[in-house]
């Protein structure tokens, strides 16, 4: 006995021929066939294994609600895990592999496992594996759990992300969903219309469907979805997307669509299209008619291979041609699936019974089927299925108690229907049972939506049976294996609440989200404690209604693209010069310019000695530019610093610190007065675009009186440091228009005017601790001076730069760099500024700077260390006293080697560091130990004649 | 994701802004008249209510204005928007009651 196709009908192409693989094995399809239908028409009835047991399973289903049949498709970078066979389209050249078995599914090692099945119940994990501990077995467990397995390899595809905007967006092109969107597009609505499947129509595609009073079938069904896509084209701006799942409902009626564009193209997909595009969807009002999913009947046995959805049955005969087997028996409790067993006969196969749970069905139903011939068993159900691995027979208990038996091929069940609630669960409704339809059907809306068609209520009346007892396993959730008898399991142990049953059974989770099994398992659960469904209620279900790849999501924000990176003005100079490029705050930044066959550490040396010999010349233009202007300008910045700014004279520049409200530095910089009511504020790299907003913020949500601007124009400057001994010198020499002698523009001071011919603000400051000047011009001049300099400057021995020995420099001063000297806690006194305390006027922290803790003596404190024995002072060691034996005192904030010293210099936060002058502490490297001694921060200079020189 | 009517720039996607948390906050002055419970108020408690939500939110990737939201923190209902130098619409208050 076996499927196969039929000789005509359905709406494939049969002049299109399409060759495929599963499983290793070659078959042919055709044009409009699924994967699942073709495996179905080439008579291959295993199309998986189970979760948990390694069951043999078929398809169920043929549509999303498949469980059975997870495929890895295709090969390589493309290769995707998890696809369920009846959503994936035929292509040619198609590769595709069944999930969690090896070899294949019809022979599965992992089926050694199924003698074990009596002790793999629910909670087996959980209470087999706490005893010692769980981590001992986890290895071992996930590397046997899971389905399919993700590609090593990058994915080449390209995905797109849409925003759209409409009226209305409709979810489902049945008859529903059709018929609503030519009207709201009639209304003069804008209107998004999406649907899953490669083709509108939903379901009047392969059943029969009374639309407005008029039924249709077949060929009159065509027609009728072709005048609805006509009327919809006819209204101008309707957007109709076909492969696109509504896969999320989220706050104020936004919904994320997944557009499969070329996926059912497989390689032969073109290169300018994407593989699939992400929409977010913003929709002043919801329809959702996304129909409804049939459920299971729950018996023994109703996992063989042959036992399937009435619906699916029908629909693989009509849609695609495909007849399930030879011989059918019908199991329902409810009118719809007879029309299988019409469909059935008409395409050639045997009826051999319907079994219908109801005593008395509908008399007309029941007359046409014994018309038709069949053998309707009342008052009856299948307690029992045989067959290796495919449906062979099975055991029919009737009312009476007595079993019969029959030789059957494929099994067309029918537990009614379920409206498809996913996305109204996911906007915020809530589900009501309704007692009479046993269905769970979308309660009031809490967002700007409707459920309209099957997806608001089925009324096809069902009998309940929910449970049919009986030898074996009768399974509820056939993707995760979850069964009857886990589910009284569960209720015996007490995990009565539905969200206990979710997750001590795994029920309705991953990708599945229950769409076969929550109904059938909430009732049951219902049953079993002596609750109406109602009572026990629902799950919420989750985003995503079907798996959306990690790919879609990301869209093109990946690569180079997911954390672009900002490149200076003088950036090719650089890349151009030997720079080696690295990131430091989101920008590219020399770390070193390599000479040929330097090590980057002989570079770092070598362009640090360089500025304390000669000239050095530093791009700094990420240095973060605040102008601050306005009449309270000035009254602003002695908030906003923990130092005061009011005093400083036009053309001077001050040091100053920023902390938050909890009296933590959060950054540092020099500020300048261009005038009475206007500051040019620098910032860390780090922290251009963070304090610019926390000025906005202050200035807008708090000081709201002041009348201040801050305009961030960090981006818009250039600067370029020119640093050493012989730095003014070559300043005069490129040529500038006002005096540079050490009295005439002296350390922190500034003067506006030309260098070499180019408008230029240059402030005399320094993080070498030499003679320096910061250069700030446009952008656009900024690399015709850099040039000018190199070129000039080489004969002194100017060299360029990096961040490497720039951080060498500072630390040999002992200069403080936010964030690697100071964390969360360092507040201003931690680092020697502890006369800010002095200040009467309030400012950001103030209060917090004199909390009990902020006064104790024993907090880390910043001080200089200077090794002891030729120690090597790395940052991150930890240090302690004598006096402690265990744990840590301190640690090494910043540190490194000294060429200009011809020893490691560093800094280290240290308890208690200010009344430890001299000490040495003892240092722990690994298994190794060193010791360093309590020095002041500055080792260079420090009495600062070179800096003002 | 929330669909917020900036004052000034109407209705946007909430990835165009920051949440700044609870709104008219008061800051507690002058500084040294100011107990330390006080300030540890003022830093570290917030509300968290079952209900209407008083918080601010800046327009970060648009005009970078601030602006206050009543937000109902269960069905996120937006229930009033209103400038930093407004008070508390009487409707808003009268929901909070
Ligand atoms: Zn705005």
């Amino acid at each position: 006995m076996s499927a196969g196709r039929l000789y005509s009908g359905g709406r494939i192409d049969r002049e299109q021929p399409l060759a495929f693989s599963f499983d290793g094995r070659d078959y042919i399809g055709y044009a409009g066939d699924t994967l699942a239908s073709a495996l179905l028409a080439n008579d291959v009835r295993v199309v998986g294994r189970s979760f948990k047991y390694h069951r043999p399973r078929g398809l169920l289903a043929a549509g999303v609600e498949e469980p059975n049949a997870l495929m890895q498709v295709g090969e390589g970078a493309a290769s995707e895990a998890n696809l369920r066979a009846t959503e994936v389209e035929l292509y040619a050249g198609l590769t595709a592999r069944a999930v969690n078995c090896w070899p294949s599914a019809r022979f599965d090692v992992g089926a050694v496992l199924r003698p074990l099945e009596r002790f793999l119940t629910a909670g087996f994990y959980y209470k087999t594996f706490m005893w010692p501990d769980w981590h001992l077995f986890e290895r071992y467990i996930r590397k046997a759990a899971g389905l399919g397995r993700p590609s090593t390899e990058a994915d080449t595809s390209r995905y797109e992300t849409r925003y759209a905007h409409c009226d209305v967006l409709i979810v489902g092109s049945g008859p529903a969903g059709l018929a609503a969107a030519v009207a709201a597009a009639a209304d003069g609505q804008r209107v998004i219309l999406c649907e899953q499947d490669p083709q509108l129509g939903g379901r009047l595609r392969w059943d029969p469907c009374v639309v407005n009073g008029q039924s249709l079938d077949g060929a009159t069904a065509a027609a009728w979805i072709d005048a609805q896509v006509a009327a919809l084209a006819a209204a101008g701006d309707a957007i109709v997307a076909t492969r696109t799942t509504a896969v999320g409902y989220f706050d104020h009626n936004a919904v994320t669509l997944v557009e499969r564009v070329t996926d059912h193209l497989g390689p032969q997909a073109p290169a300018h299209l994407p593989r699939q595009r992400l929409w977010q969807v913003r929709a002043g009002k919801v329809v959702l008619a996304s129909g409804a999913i049939e459920r299971p009947l729950v018996f023994p046995g109703n996992d063989r291979p042959g036992v399937m959805l009435a619906t699916a049955v029908r629909r693989y005969l009509h849609e695609f041609a495909v007849r399930a087997g030879e011989r059918l028996v019908v199991f329902t409790n409810n009118d719809d699936a007879y029309a299988t067993a019409h469909a059935f006969q008409a395409a050639g196969g045997a009826v051999v019974a319907v079994i219908d749970s109801r005593a008395a069905p509908t008399a007309t139903v029941l007359q046409a089927a014994r018309a038709a011939g069949f053998a309707v068993v009342t008052g009856a159900v299948v307690c029992g299925t045989s067959g290796r691995p495919v449906l062979s027979s099975l055991r029919v208990r009737d009312a009476a108690g007595n079993t019969t038996f029959f030789n059957c091929d494929v099994l067309a069940m029918s537990g009614g229907h379920s409206p498809t609630v996913h996305l109204f669960s996911q906007s915020g409704g809530r589900l009501v049972w309704d007692d009479t339809r046993l269905q769970f059907r979308p309660g009031d809306s809490v967002q700007a939506e409707v459920s309209i068609g099957d997806a608001a209520s089925v009324d096809t009346p069902v009998a309940a049976l929910w449970n049919v007892e009986g030898r074996g396993k009768a399974f509820v959730d056939f993707q995760h294996d979850v069964s009857a008898t886990d589910i009284a399991l569960a209720a015996r142990e007490s995990f009565r609440s539905v969200e206990h049953l979710k997750r001590y059974t795994t029920l309705g989770m991953a990708p599945d989200q229950g769409k076969t099994s929550n109904v059938n398992a909430l009732v049951r659960m219902g049953e079993l404690t002596g609750r109406m469904p109602g009572d026990v209620g629902t799950t919420r279900y989750r985003f995503p209604f079907t798996p959306v790849s990690v790919g879609a999501i990301g869209g093109r924000q990946r690569g180079e693209l997911f954390r672009p990176l900002r490149r200076m003005p003088l950036h090719d100079w650089h890349a151009t010069h030997g720079a080696v490029l690295e990131e430091y705050g989101g920008w590219m930044r020399p770390a070193y310019y390599l000479q040929p066959g330097e090590h980057p550490h002989a570079a770092e040396q070598r362009e640090a000695l360089a500025v304390r010999t000669a000239a050095g010349l530093f791009d700094g233009s990420p240095l973060g530019k605040i102008e601050v202007s306005g009449p309270d300008a000035a009254v602003f910045l002695d908030r906003f610093y923990a130092n005061t700014v009011s005093t400083l004279a036009i053309g001077r520049l001050r040091y100053g610190l920023m902390l938050n409200e909890l009296g933590v530095i959060i950054d540092d910089g020099v500020v300048a007065r261009l005038a009475d009511d206007r500051f040019l504020v620098a910032t860390t790299t780090g922290g251009a675009a963070r304090i610019a907003g926390l000025m906005e913020e202050w200035l807008q949500c708090e000081w709201t009186t002041f009348r201040v601007l801050v305009a961030p124009l960090t981006t818009s400057i250039a600067v370029i440091t020119l640093t050493g001994p012989k730095a003014r010198s070559l300043l005069q020499t490129v040529g500038v228009d006002f005096p540079v002698g050490a009295t005439e523009f002296p350390h922190m001071s500034f003067r506006e005017g030309h260098v070499g011919g180019i408008p230029a603000l240059v402030c005399r400051v320094s993080f070498t601790g030499e003679v320096s000047y910061e250069i700030n011009v446009a952008n656009s001049a900024v690399r015709g001076l850099w040039e000018r300099f190199m070129a000039v400057g080489a004969a002194d021995g100017l060299m360029p730069v990096g961040i490497e020995a720039w951080m060498l420099l500072r630390t040999e001063k002992g200069y403080l760099h936010i964030g690697a000297d100071t964390d969360g806690t360092t507040a201003p006194q931690d680092i020697g500024w502890g006369h800010v305390l002095k200040r009467e006027v309030d400012f950001i922290g103030r209060r917090s700077l004199t909390r009990t803790a902020n006064l104790a003596t024993d907090r880390y404190q910043l001080v200089g260390l200077e090794p002891v024995d030729g120690a090597e002072l790395r940052p991150g060691r930890h240090l302690r006293g004598d006096a402690v034996t265990s744990g840590s005192e301190g640690y090494i904030t910043s540190g490194i080697y000294s060429a200009a010293l011809g020893r490691w210099v560093g800094m280290a936060m240290v308890r208690g560091g200010y009344a430890r002058s001299g000490e040495v502490l003892n240092g722990v490297s690994g298994s190794s130990t060193f010791k360093a001694r309590i020095a002041p921060l500055c080792s260079y200079d420090p009495a600062g004649d070179r800096l003002r020189g | 994701m929330l669909l917020l009517h900036c004052p000034w720039c109407g209705p946007r996607d909430e990835p165009e802004f920051v949440c700044g948390g609870q709104s008219h906050m008061v800051r507690p002055e002058p500084w040294h008249a100011v107990d330390e419970a006080t300030w540890g108020h003022y830093l570290f408690t917030r509300d968290n209510p079952k209900g209407v939500h008083l918080e601010r939110w800046h327009h970060a990737h648009g005009c970078r204005q601030w602006f206050n939201v009543a937000r109902h923190t269960v069905t996120h209902e937006i229930l009033a928007i209103y400038r930093m130098d407004e008070p508390v619409p009487n409707a808003v208050a009268g929901a909070r009651a």
